[in-house]
């Protein structure tokens, strides 16, 4: 196929041409960082959290009046809890695994040390570690010999008795890789700020936080042997029976204590569910923009394609009678897009590294993956010859006999 | 002249229907993106507080210890209890507050009701005045009653509505977590957007509904929402301590008339500070912020990052939605070079022949601006229903209105003028030789 007679047709078409290029090209370069965001949000929302994700079930309640002898209901409370048929585990915790609201702490590695190594979160609760369903890979969970009343330990932390206060934890891998690199974390020792040490006894392989400023450090949770009786019960059980679980659950609570509301009851994966909400629907519209650019510039090839057409119908009659087949014709508009839209694509890659630099500068986004550029550029190419497929057959459809009428 | 281009500018997209609906479906969805994501931008950008934002200041304390200290990072964004009272009680300002958020169980008299929680904020005398915030009935409450711990409560037209069917219920009696509070005072509907006075509850989130004085809330240990940072041994604490703990959990607004009064305040704060560590409360060096309502809702990057990132992605699709006009209407001007030759031979200027085609885009852009309009409204419905707290307050408000029609008719002019100034340069002789 030669180029020169399309070289040499476009040359006379220069601005439409730079045109068609253009559209191209920033389509190219936004679509292709909107892919990337659309990918990085999925990553997000597909985030591992550690836990027996379909098997528990959040209630949490707050008192109308007093408080009554709140280590007693508790105990109560739990009890009444474990008798339901079908529960497994149940724990009182402090916060839950995207659960939003949660306790942080600044952990160092030496007490001496000016600023924390990292920030944390503290998962406190009896059997917490069984209730979440959480995997074990190094050392022990907490067992009942670790745990101390929370009450207890922060008036101990008060008065500055710190044998009163927890000693062991069992942290997450990417916490533990991350204080320890390459070394075994169990048996090893952290601060939080510069008064509590704990002794690592166990490492968990994931436990997500319950609010997450940075990604990187998502996993950065530890889990202390503290109990509380902070009205707020996690209850483990089989996928199937969760919601009879939370209707006994409810009932068995108000018995126990009728003056509390209840303000949250929900399953963990409802949890989950509400805490990507946001990146959901970012997602959505990332989407739909892609969409909608891919339509509105396969559009815009066809609209220029048919122009081109209707006025070069003569020199394709033309052609035609000279000898060149219909296979001759097609392939001359088909060549003239892959042309454009080469340059086009050329362009766009610089332009979408370009945004890409912008993205990295202001919303803190990782470098886009080279497979992005071969990809966008085959996708780019087969919109713009299924876009100007119709035209060019309706092109290869002149007869020759165009050739010899006037107009 | 101006009619008889329009009927042929209307002749001319009629010819080409499909063409022309192309043109003004690509503007239209340029146009209905960007206002949707800019309406949004708008709304969450704005001032809360017109007027007087520019005299109300959020002053800021470095009361930390020396553990993690680095120079020149921020102080603290709340106050510690014994700081903001400290402010306070000092009245260095037209007006102040000291205020914290909170979440209350509230039992209605109506045993048909169950009870349940509402957003509260505990806050001393001049919150209202202050903040301009509208009585419906009543007022607020006074300086006394705040050094009483009186139990009175101003709660929102919303609650009194819910609790007292809407009616003047000043006189009576709200049980707040078990304890009766006397209501003062309704407010009208009152919604600062953003939520400035105290981010922590969230950048966007309604008006709390009950409000109490802060000795009251303490006094009684009402439940506490908010962030709370604690340094020292104030970790350990179990919210019913936290006046001596060496945490920050108050939010504390002032009111200033002139800069001259700002830079006094400022220099007040320093004296503070110095005071302070020389009584060995404070130990790093003196570190004081005095940022006015949009400094600080700027400091504290409220406007969430997706909403500017959606923004940037609209004006890049209106762009490429414009250049795919552009094309278009280049090619089809240039198409009827014979006819255009035609009226150049017949006498008609340059100019004229410029202005008809201009007309011709004028009218698709008018078309697209309005269907973009149309598809605003659509895409701000939709973003109303997203789940994020700021969705119910994404509605086009007059500027908006007017910026998109502004936007829709400057950018199809835009698109129309290289199209249009290309086929005006026709040669004349040229085309009708060729035919």
């Amino acid at each position: 196929m030669a180029i020169r007679p399309i070289l040499s047709t476009l040359r006379r078409h220069k601005t439409t041409a730079v045109l068609v290029v253009l559209e191209i090209a920033l389509t190219c370069a936004i679509v292709c960082n909107a892919v990337f965001l659309v990918s990085q949000r999925i990553e997000r929302i597909n985030m591992p959290s550690g836990v027996a994700e379909h098997e528990l079930i959040q209630v949490a309640l707050a008192d109308i009046g007093a408080k009554p002898d709140e280590h007693a209901r508790t105990l109560t409370d739990l009890a009444a809890l474990a008798a339901i048929p079908g529960v497994t585990h149940v724990s009182s915790v402090n916060q839950i695994p995207f659960g939003r609201s949660s306790s942080n702490n600044g952990i160092k590695l030496d007490p001496k040390q000016n600023k924390p190594t990292l920030n944390a979160t503290n998962y406190f609760g009896e059997d917490i570690g069984q209730t979440l369903g959480v995997q074990l890979v190094a050392g022990r969970l907490l067992q009942p010999a670790d745990y101390v009343s929370v009450k207890e330990a922060s008036k101990a932390f008060k008065e500055g008795k710190f044998e009163g206060l927890p000693h062991v934890t069992v942290i997450t891998q990417p916490m533990a890789e991350r204080l320890y690199p390459g070394q075994s974390a169990v048996g090893k020792t952290l601060w939080i700020g510069s008064q509590i040490e704990l002794r690592v006894v166990g490492v968990v392989k994931y436990l997500v936080r319950p609010s997450i400023w940075n990604d990187a450090e998502a996993q950065y949770s530890m889990m202390m042997p503290l109990q509380v009786e902070s009205n707020q019960y996690l209850i483990r059980t089989a996928p199937d029976q969760r919601a009879r679980v939370l209707a006994a659950a409810l009932e068995a609570l108000k018995k126990n204590n009728p003056n509390r509301i209840v303000w949250q009851k929900r399953t963990w994966d409802e949890a989950r569910e509400k805490f990507f909400d946001s990146d959901r629907a970012m997602t959505g519209l990332l989407i739909g923009v892609c969409v909608a650019l891919l339509v509105v510039t396969a559009l815009g090839i066809v609209g220029l394609g048919s122009f081109w057409v209707a006025q070069r119908r003569r020199q394709i009659g033309v052609r035609r009678a000279l000898g060149a087949t219909r296979g001759h014709i097609l392939r001359y508009f088909q060549t003239e897009n892959f042309l454009l839209a080469t340059i086009g694509i050329a362009i766009g890659m610089v332009l979408a590294y370009g945004i890409n630099l912008f993205l990295m500068v202001h919303y803190e986004l990782p470098r886009l993956p080279a497979i992005y550029f071969p990809v966008g550029a085959l996708a780019l190419w087969l919109i713009g010859q299924a876009a100007v497929l119709g035209p060019a057959l309706r092109a290869a459809a002149v007869p020759p006999v165009v050739a010899t009428r006037s107009v | 002249m101006f009619t008889y281009y329009l009927e042929l500018a209307l002749r001319s997209l009629r010819r080409n229907k499909v063409l022309t609906g192309l043109m003004v479906v690509a503007i239209a969805l340029g146009i209905g993106a960007c206002m949707t994501t800019l309406t949004v931008l708008h709304v969450l950008s704005g001032d809360p507080i017109p007027g007087k934002s520019a005299r109300l200041f959020y002053p800021q304390l470095d009361p930390q210890d020396m553990d993690g200290y680095r120079e020149g990072e921020e102080p603290p964004e709340q106050l510690t209890w014994i700081d903001g009272n400290n402010l306070l009680k000092a009245k260095r300002a037209k007006r102040q507050a000291l205020m914290t958020g909170g979440a209350v169980p509230v039992q209605p008299a109506q045993a048909d009701i169950e009870p349940f929680f509402s957003d509260s904020r505990y806050t001393t005398a001049d919150f209202f005045a202050m903040f301009d915030a509208p009585f419906l009935y009543g007022q607020g409450w006074s300086a006394a009653e705040d050094d009483g711990k009186a139990r009175v409560a101003v709660i929102t037209r919303k609650l009194n509505e819910k609790l007292f069917g809407g009616k003047d219920s000043r006189g009576q009696v709200v049980r707040l977590k078990d304890i009766p509070f006397r209501v003062v005072g309704v407010l009208n509907d009152w919604r600062p957007n953003p939520h400035f006075y105290d981010l922590t509850v969230g950048d966007y989130s309604e008006s709390e509904e009950v409000f109490v004085p802060l000795s009251t809330s303490r006094d009684l240990t009402l439940p506490r929402n908010g962030s709370t940072d604690c340094w020292g041994r104030g970790g350990g604490n179990d919210g019913d301590h936290m006046e001596n703990a060496t945490c920050v959990w108050m939010q504390f607004w002032v009111e200033l008339e002139s800069p001259a009064d700002a830079a006094a305040y400022k220099a007040f704060l320093e004296n503070y500070s110095r005071e302070q560590k020389t009584l060995g409360r404070f130990q790093r060096p003196v570190n004081v912020r005095l940022r006015n309502v949009m400094q600080w809702l700027d400091q504290e990057k409220v406007v969430p990052s997706d909403v500017r990132l959606q923004s940037w992605l609209a004006i890049g699709f209106l762009v490429v939605c414009l250049v795919n006009t552009v094309g278009l209407m280049l090619a089809k001007f240039l198409r009827r070079a014979g006819e255009l030759g035609v009226r150049r031979a017949l006498g008609a200027s340059k100019r004229e022949i410029f202005m008809q085609l201009l007309m011709e885009a004028g009218v698709v852009g008018l078309a697209g601006g309005v269907c973009g309009l149309l598809l605003a409204f659509v895409g701000l419905w939709l973003v109303r229903q997203q789940p994020a707290d700021y969705a119910s307050l994404a509605r086009l408000d007059l500027t908006m209105l007017g910026m998109t029609f502004a936007l829709a008719i400057g950018s199809s002019i835009a698109a129309g003028l290289l199209p249009a100034w290309r086929a005006c340069q026709i040669a004349p002789a040229l085309q009708l030789k060729s035919q």
